[in-house]
């Protein structure tokens, strides 16, 4: 009899497949490692091997330089990838560009790895794939009953309208370098907002990486320039580090917006000094990822990092046997 | 329902108070009548529910989610009108969103019971916003950091030509809500609305700081009259076709609180004084008049222990007539023979200060007469033949506060600011040296201050926090503070009063940054001492 244990089991480095001898996002450097996505807590420079797709690859080359592991190999979605008797698919996550569920089949079994998702539209990348599986394993950063993020488009609007309503001011979002920041810069677009946005340099490059894997980011302006720029009435985008910093202070009089999960919790906006909270997240809230274990009814639910007694307790309460893995080294914080 | 619940959202997290003036004045720009009607109600306190207790909103949204997952949920959020708002499950196919003015109106009249399903039923309806601010009005918590008097004020603004706040105010208290009247005659659509109830409220007339180097130059001594500025609160008390008020200088009717004081009007007129405790006509500190501020209901006990008492400055009608329109002389004539009339140990006048020259009424302040006037915030200065105008104009009455009280003090935490400051750390909390009980040299935080210096000064404070932080707190800071390193502030403040609240046991009025002392050895700062050298003086008078 073959247990899903035989298959995947966490270990200190992350979670480990013995039978194909590789981790999934392991946080510690190792000899074969699948990566689900960019975000630096998933995807760490210093392995031997790393398989993940292209977009992937793209971003860990330039923010760790091109030779961030011994070997690499890129799969494209939907493409099984055989590791000794294993073998791996690579399916969209919808959280960001280049983003995977890793699908590991062996001897009949299939366990689908979802690495960070979420299951509502977004126009910087293909949106997440169910895959029927034996154990779905699922991330649970917005874990409570309380994270129910609205539509993007109406926070988009509540920014817009800001604007409009502060012609003196500038507003100031702070969205994290990857992912996000290209999400809010997109959704502005659809928004018919097609001035100039100013970026912080430390976005320069992520945003030139889309641009290359064909997201249309629109007309982009550096702004840390020198020059004597009036900022008044123009939406910044910048890391949230920096709206708090003291680089924030050469705009004039800001409206500090910040576009995270977190911003559900009026204590968490209040804290860090955020007058314009904008609830936009690239993870699953709680309906997505109760509705996404609902669809498909796996044997088992593993869960990753997060809040994982709440969403055990759902998921025992209908009927799905849970178990949270406590895996540690996925920063919770800014990447909301 | 959604906008308002938007507009409650957006004041909660913003600090600046311009920001909140065009916020709410867009919003009543926006949004047709009725609605805007009770949101102004609401947002100046003139309409409040008490229709949800919390146990009840706890209860129904227990049948409705597993109890463990609502508790772990109220765990991390920690307030209750927020995570039920956030974790209310959607009923697909559930009413419409009600409007404002329909939660107002079915809410009239309807039963205990009717009332829960009613509550219920709208909750199932709304987003999440929209629950939060419907269960903030209903339980009664509508804080959002804006005042009534700034509510008239955006209201003032909604039309093509702005009107001055104080012509709202004037006619506040004849208008009820939804107000259609008041936003007709704003926006140019109709006449103002009459003002002619009796009772209401004259808006009052305020004074301009004096700037010494410059005014008294320019001012004839015998142009003006002084008198002492009392340390209670200005208000205003209205005997007029048998409707008996008090209220503060904002309009609030305070009446319920100060039942004595009301009760000794008899003559019917307008009286324009000090709020203060009295026994046996001596006044007492502000903290005993703040005994009877903070209550909503009196009882008693407070009546006797702290019994109010209003000291007249001036008289604004006098039987049917309007005596705004005299000058102070003429008017303080009448306010003479007035409380003369009155002959109640509850209404006194206070008593004018004759002077010759401005060295002469500087020496007054300087030096307080024995009794009363040890505790005055200062002296005013008043035309004589000015009449009563709305506002705060700029020439006929002066307040000449007296010289604040200072100390030397060590900088202890600092906490990051708000909106515009939220980049820095610009609210400090400063202490004085004391003895422990082990006989060691500590400090002792004695107060906060976020005001007093420049921004440039802001920015060396901030990168002084930055440098010398020991720990964190969440947004606040701890620094450096030892005999021969940290930073020592010269506190300004008004006055000094003993307080359970604190735990050095004093609190400072109005404190605030009066200079950076770079130059002086934290150790060199004051000692506890000195305040409690300074309170005694106080009470000893
Ligand atoms: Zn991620």
């Amino acid at each position: 009899m073959i247990r899903p244990q035989d298959l995947l089991c966490p270990k200190p480095q992350g979670l480990y497949c013995p039978p194909g001898d590789f981790y999934i996002d392991p946080t510690r450097p190792v000899a074969r490692a699948v990566i689900t996505h960019g975000h630096a807590d998933h995807a760490r420079a210093g392995h031997g091997a790393v398989l993940a797709t292209a977009e992937t690859l793209d971003i860990m080359g330039e923010r760790y330089g091109a030779g961030f592991a011994q070997s690499m190999q890129a799969a494209a979605y939907g493409e099984a990838v055989p590791r000794d008797d294993v073998e791996i698919t690579l399916v969209p996550a919808g959280h960001v560009l280049g983003s995977a569920q890793a699908v590991v089949r062996w001897k009949g079994l299939t366990i689908v790895v979802s690495g960070d998702y979420k299951r509502r539209r977004d126009p910087t990348c293909p949106p997440f794939e169910p895959v029927p599986c034996d154990v779905f394993i699922t991330e649970a950063t917005f874990g409570l009953p309380v994270f129910r993020h609205p539509d993007d488009k109406a926070e988009i609007a509540r920014l817009l309208r800001s604007v409009a309503q502060f012609p003196e001011r500038s507003h100031l979002v702070g969205a994290y370098a990857l992912g996000k920041a290209q999400r809010i810069i997109r959704l502005l677009r659809e928004a018919g907002w097609d001035k100039a946005i100013y970026v912080h340099g430390a976005l320069e490059r992520l945003n030139a990486l889309y641009e290359k894997h064909g997201v249309d980011l629109g007309p982009l302006e550096p702004a840390t320039s020198t020059k004597k720029h009036d900022f008044t009435g123009q939406i910044i985008i910048a890391p949230p580090s920096a709206t708090q910093d003291r680089w924030s202070r050469r705009f004039p009089d800001p409206v500090t917006a910040f576009a995270s999960g977190w911003m559900q919790v009026r204590a968490r906006a209040r804290q860090r000094g955020v007058e314009l909270p904008l609830v936009i997240s690239d993870h699953a809230d709680w309906d997505e990822l109760t509705s996404t274990v609902d669809e498909l009814r796996p044997g088992e639910l593993w869960i990753t990092h997060g809040r994982e007694e709440a969403l055990a307790r759902w998921a025992e309460l209908h009927g799905i046997p849970a178990r949270p893995l406590a895996l540690v080294g996925y920063e919770e914080e800014d990447d909301g | 329902m959604r906008a308002f619940a938007e507009l409650l959202d957006r004041l909660s997290l913003t600090a600046s108070r311009n920001a909140k003036l065009t916020l709410v004045r867009d919003y009543l720009r926006e949004t047709p009548d009725p609605d805007r009607g009770w949101a102004l109600a609401a947002l100046t306190g003139d309409l409040s529910f008490d229709a949800a207790k919390p146990a009840f909103i706890r209860k129904a949204v227990e049948e409705r989610m597993d109890p463990q997952l609502f508790w772990w949920s109220y765990d991390y959020v920690g307030d209750l009108a927020e995570t039920v708002a956030l974790v209310w499950p959607a009923r697909p196919g559930a009413n419409r969103e009600p409007q404002f003015s329909e939660v107002v109106d079915d809410l009239r009249g309807a039963t205990r019971a009717e009332v829960q399903r009613l509550i219920e039923g709208w909750l199932d309806a709304l987003q999440p916003t929209g629950r939060w601010a419907l269960l903030k009005l209903m339980t009664g918590g509508l804080r959002v950091g804006l005042t009534a008097r700034l509510a008239k004020r955006a209201a003032a603004d909604i039309g093509a030509t702005p009107v001055d706040v104080a012509e709202v105010e004037e006619i506040w208290h004849a208008l009820r809500p939804p107000y259609e009247d008041l936003f007709a005659w704003l926006e140019g659509r109709a006449y103002r609305p009459s003002s002619d109830n009796p009772g209401r409220f004259r808006p009052a007339m305020l004074a301009q700081a004096i700037d010494e180097a410059v005014d008294f130059g320019k001012l004839d001594p015998a142009d003006y009259a002084a008198e002492w500025k009392w340390d209670g609160i200005r208000v205003q008390a209205v005997n007029e076709g048998g409707v008996r008020r008090l209220y503060t200088r904002t309009g609030d009717d305070i009446s319920k609180s100060f039942p004595d004081v009301v009760g000794a009007l008899t003559a019917e007129g307008v009286i324009d004084g000090e709020l203060l405790v009295m026994r046996d006509g001596k006044v007492a500190s502000f903290a005993d008049l703040q005994q009877r501020l903070n209550r909503k209901t009196v009882d008693a006990k407070a009546l006797a222990n702290f019994p109010a008492a209003i000291r007249a400055y001036d008289l604004l009608a006098e039987g049917p007539e309007d005596t705004r329109v005299l000058s102070f002389a003429e008017r303080r004539r009448c306010l003479e023979a007035f409380v003369a009339q009155e002959q109640s140990p509850r209404i006194d006048l206070s008593p004018m200060q004759p002077f010759a020259s401005w060295i002469e009424l500087a020496a007054l302040r300087a030096q307080p007469p024995g009794g009363d006037p040890q505790i005055a915030e200062g002296l005013m200065l008043k035309r004589w033949d000015s009449i009563y105008q709305a506002g705060r104009p700029r020439g006929p009455w002066f307040k000449w506060k007296r010289d604040p009280m200072l100390i030397d003090a060590v900088l202890m935490y600092a906490q990051r600011g708000h909106g515009k400051r939220s980049s820095f750390y610009s609210d400090y909390t400063f202490g004085v040296w004391t003895t422990d009980d082990a006989g060691a040299r500590v400090l002792t935080p004695v107060g906060k201050a976020y005001f007093g210096f420049t921004d440039e000064e802001l920015k060396q404070i901030d990168r002084f926090v930055r440098d010398q932080t020991i720990e964190r707190f969440g947004p606040v800071r701890s620094v450096t503070a030892e005999p021969n390193k940290g930073l020592v502030f010269e506190v300004a403040f008004e006055g000094l009063q003993r307080s359970t609240r604190h735990k050095s046991g004093v609190a400072m009025r109005f404190p605030r940054i009066n200079r950076i002392r770079w130059d002086k050895p934290p150790g060199e700062a004051d000692e506890m001492a000195t305040l409690e050298l300074m309170l005694t003086r106080m009470e000893g008078r």
